[in-house]
């Protein structure tokens, strides 16, 4: 497809997946993701790949989990109470250091919750989500053409550091049309799956674990997991920096908030005052350097997002204490619109000339 | 959205099976040929089963901020519920495109807002098409808004529409004209 | 001197982590045996349960994995349909697959994937110290039914076996024990008829549920404990063919 298709974000990641290989695909329907699921399934047979609609989140993990094993590309999607059920088998995942890519289309919750989009799976994203000492990586698109060119990245991303990666998007990515393109960009050279369940013929028994009783075992294999944890951080975090220059108010926001904001401080800047955007692409790695060097040079913090603040937390740490950090959150399924984001921007110029 | 350029915000609403989806569709591939940025944002879930349909279309020069339309430049309302939840909505000097087919009461709207009064069911039924009664009212809302041409809106067709249902493309072009028609000439 | 019995090479040289007159030590070996047997070494892939087999692989030699509780014929089918060339088994114990993982077992079964499934009933949980398990037969005693277990408490025990039987997906059940020799001989009959569906590429789930002693945690020595199963489990947990 090389010229521009009006697609919705849940199809046109579908079809983003399967263009980077993805060899199968499990999950269970929950709104406001189901488009995914469908479009697989007429899909991933076409392409002679594996489809399986499952019994539920906790068996379309370990689906995952089982492809995974066994060297292949798997994928799964969700949606917020949907991700919940699934952390049992992101910590699997974790432990047994297997690669996958899972798709939250977050929607409100706590509980069931809200079928509105929604930002409040933040904490759960980029905390690990389930039990245990882990990290998943954490993208957060913005618009429906991020969606289509992050998939590829999470799926090198995954198989390179043998991990899950999480791409978070939320209900209106997910069931938004806009005009993207399909374009092919060579991936990543990828390790070999030396580890993968595929018989052991020629070689010893291949073992997947996430169990490790004998003494002092499983504290060496955290620390191993933590080394590549900090690889990642120093190597794979993604940040858009907007309109910085001589701005006084940097404002952070990722995923759908993100080009709410994007719109507001073009709007604010037209008019004179003095503020940026920061937008974080990968949510773990958060990019806390550039807001911890952001803060030695700006004067005031605000973060938007669609929760009662999470993604503030990593702000405030970031910024540690060098400047404030306010926080405008719109929980339970609630979009910032573009006049009330510049309403706050319109105060906060006012307070840091004063 | 933005404070320079253009930028449209429609909604469609009406019940379910009167081709709000469709309608929405068509405006926004119509837009991304003419080579405009656009969004397309449905009503989705449990909202739908509810016999209500909307869909929000945002055709604009600059980057979209949000797909999501609070304050809509302009309504297609092809039902009375319809009218009376986003018709209070729309901004100071909007469009409403009111399906009278459907809808018997004047509405209350800011004085400002250009009301174009269409009987879009009886128009498409008398095209022999009642389910072309989406085409008039994108016909003749593109007339008023004229950002885009019904022309173009036709050639979009076979892209919105699945193969299985392309025998009716010519009589949804035809629809699509005679909205355009009625809202040109008010007959 | 005449070789009367041969350690199979898919079972490895070792002594295993079981208590004395545990069931799961034979289990394994015949698993080992119907693998060699059937020549399939090379591209099976096993699973192991959460409970006291999950060590599985330290005594089974083939390429294998360890996943939740329950999971297993999940996990499986996620091998399978990517790698139908392959063979996947499954061993569960009556905690993970009738329990926690019943939905699982269910809906493998009633997807028809072509698995092999090993299921051990010894009634108890063992690994966790012998609670009850949805197998567990009235008026056993365990660490959560200190009375006994009873059918107004707790329910009756759960027939897996024959519930699996009524699926259209799941093409073979049978029941065996592991109460003497010729329950050994049977059990390893149906393993290998389990496995040799697969191999053909049979159309459906193959399960085999074997009646195994826990001597710990039934607080009786081993050889009452295979007495046990014969005389209170098989009143529950009837053996035979029960499909295929």
């Amino acid at each position: 497809m090389s010229q521009r298709v009006l697609m919705c974000g849940n199809e046109a990641l579908a079809e983003a997946a399967i263009l980077a290989g993805c060899d199968a695909y499990f999950g269970y329907p929950i709104t406001p993701q189901n488009e995914i699921t469908a479009y697989m399934s007429r899909r991933m047979p076409e392409e002679g790949r594996v489809f399986i609609q499952s019994e539920s989140e906790l068996a379309a993990i370990s689906m995952v989990f089982g492809a995974a094993a066994t060297g292949k590309r798997a994928m799964t999607s969700s949606s917020s109470p949907g991700v919940s059920l699934m952390q049992e088998g992101i910590s699997y995942l974790a432990g047994a250091e297997l690669p996958a890519v899972v798709v939250n289309v977050m929607r409100g919750g706590p509980g069931l919750g809200s079928i509105a989009p929604s930002q409040s799976d933040y904490f759960q994203a980029t905390r690990g989500g389930g039990h245990g000492d882990y990290r998943t990586i954490v993208l957060g698109p913005s618009t429906v053409q991020e969606l289509v060119d992050y998939m590829p990245l999470a799926f090198d991303l995954a198989d390179q550091y043998q991990m899950t990666v999480l791409v978070l998007a939320d209900g209106i990515l997910g069931q938004m049309m806009e005009p993207i393109l399909f374009e092919k960009r060579p991936g990543r050279e990828l390790p070999p799956k030396d580890w993968a369940l595929t018989g052991a013929k020629g070689r010893e028994q291949n073992i997947v674990r996430s169990l490790w009783l004998a003494e002092g075992k499983l504290e060496e294999q955290n620390r191993k997991l933590q080394a590549k944890y900090d690889q990642i951080q120093k190597n794979e975090v993604l940040c858009e920096e907007y309109r910085l220059e001589g701005a006084e108010i940097v404002v952070v926001a990722y995923g759908i908030a993100a080009r709410i904001v994007r719109s507001a401080v073009s709007r604010a800047r037209q008019e004179g005052m003095p503020v940026g955007l920061i937008r974080p692409i990968t949510l773990w790695p958060f990019p806390t350097e550039q807001i911890s060097r952001a803060a030695e040079q700006f004067r005031l913090f605000l973060t938007v997002e669609m929760s009662s603040g999470q993604m503030v937390e990593d702000v405030r740490l970031a910024v540690a204490g060098k400047a404030p950090v306010l926080l405008h959150g719109r929980p339970g399924g609630g979009v910032p619109t573009v006049d009330e984001i510049l309403d706050i921007i319109k105060e906060l110029s006012v307070s840091v000339k004063r | 959205m933005t404070t320079n350029g253009f930028c449209e915000e429609v909604i469609i609403a009406g019940f379910g099976g009167q081709g709000i989806i469709s309608a929405g569709k068509l405006l926004a591939q119509t837009a991304m040929k003419a080579g405009r940025q656009v969004t397309y944002m449905p009503s989705y879930g449990a909202e739908v089963r509810g016999g209500t349909a909307n869909c929000m279309v945002v055709v604009a020069n600059e980057p979209i901020a949000n797909p999501v339309v609070t304050r809509p430049n302009s309504l297609i309302a092809m039902n009375k519920a319809s009218l009376n939840k986003f018709g209070p909505r729309i901004k100071p000097g909007g469009l409403l495109v009111m399906n009278t087919s459907l809808i018997d009461t004047e509405p209350d709207l800011d004085k400002t807002i250009e009301v174009l009064a269409i009987p879009i069911d009886d128009l498409a039924a008398e095209l022999g098409s009642p389910r072309s009664a989406n085409m008039v009212a994108i016909g003749a809302y593109l007339q008023k808004k004229g950002h885009l041409t019904p022309d173009a809106a036709a050639q979009a067709l076979p892209e919105v529409f699945a193969k299985r249902h392309h025998q009716t493309l010519p009589v949804n072009a035809k629809a699509l004209h005679r909205g355009t028609e009625f809202a040109a000439n008010g007959s | 001197m005449k070789t009367v019995f041969a350690r199979t090479p898919s079972l490895k040289d070792c002594p295993t982590h079981y208590c004395p007159g545990c069931g799961h030590g034979i289990a394994h070996r015949l698993v080992a045996e119907c693998i060699d047997e059937l020549d399939i070494r090379e591209r099976t892939i096993g699973i192991a349960p959460v409970g006291c087999a999950v060590l599985l692989y330290d005594y089974i030699d083939v390429d294998c994995i360890e996943v939740a509780h329950g999971r297993a014929p999940a996990v499986a089918t996620g091998m399978k349909r990517t790698n139908p060339e392959k063979i996947i088994f499954s061993y569960q114990g009556d905690g993970d697959l009738a329990s926690i993982g019943a939905a699982e077992i269910l809906h493998a079964g009633h997807r028809g994937e072509q698995l092999t499934v090993i299921f051990i009933n010894n009634a108890i949980f063992g690994m966790t110290g012998g609670q009850m398990a949805p197998t567990t037969t009235l008026g056993q005693v365990t660490a959560t039914t200190p009375r006994g277990r009873t059918a107004a408490e707790q329910g009756y025990p759960l027939q897996v076996s024959e519930i699996m039987a009524l699926l259209p997906g799941v093409i073979y059940v049978e029941r065996t024990a592991l109460d003497g020799a010729a329950g050994v001989r049977k059990t390893k009959k149906a393993i290998k008829h389990a496995f040799e569906l697969q191999v053909e590429g049979a159309e459906g789930l193959a399960l085999v549920e074997v009646l195994s002693p826990c001597p710990t945690y039934w607080r009786m020595p081993p050889a009452k404990a295979t007495e046990w199963i014969k005389t209170e489990m098989t009143k529950v947990f009837p053996l035979g063919r029960l499909k295929g």
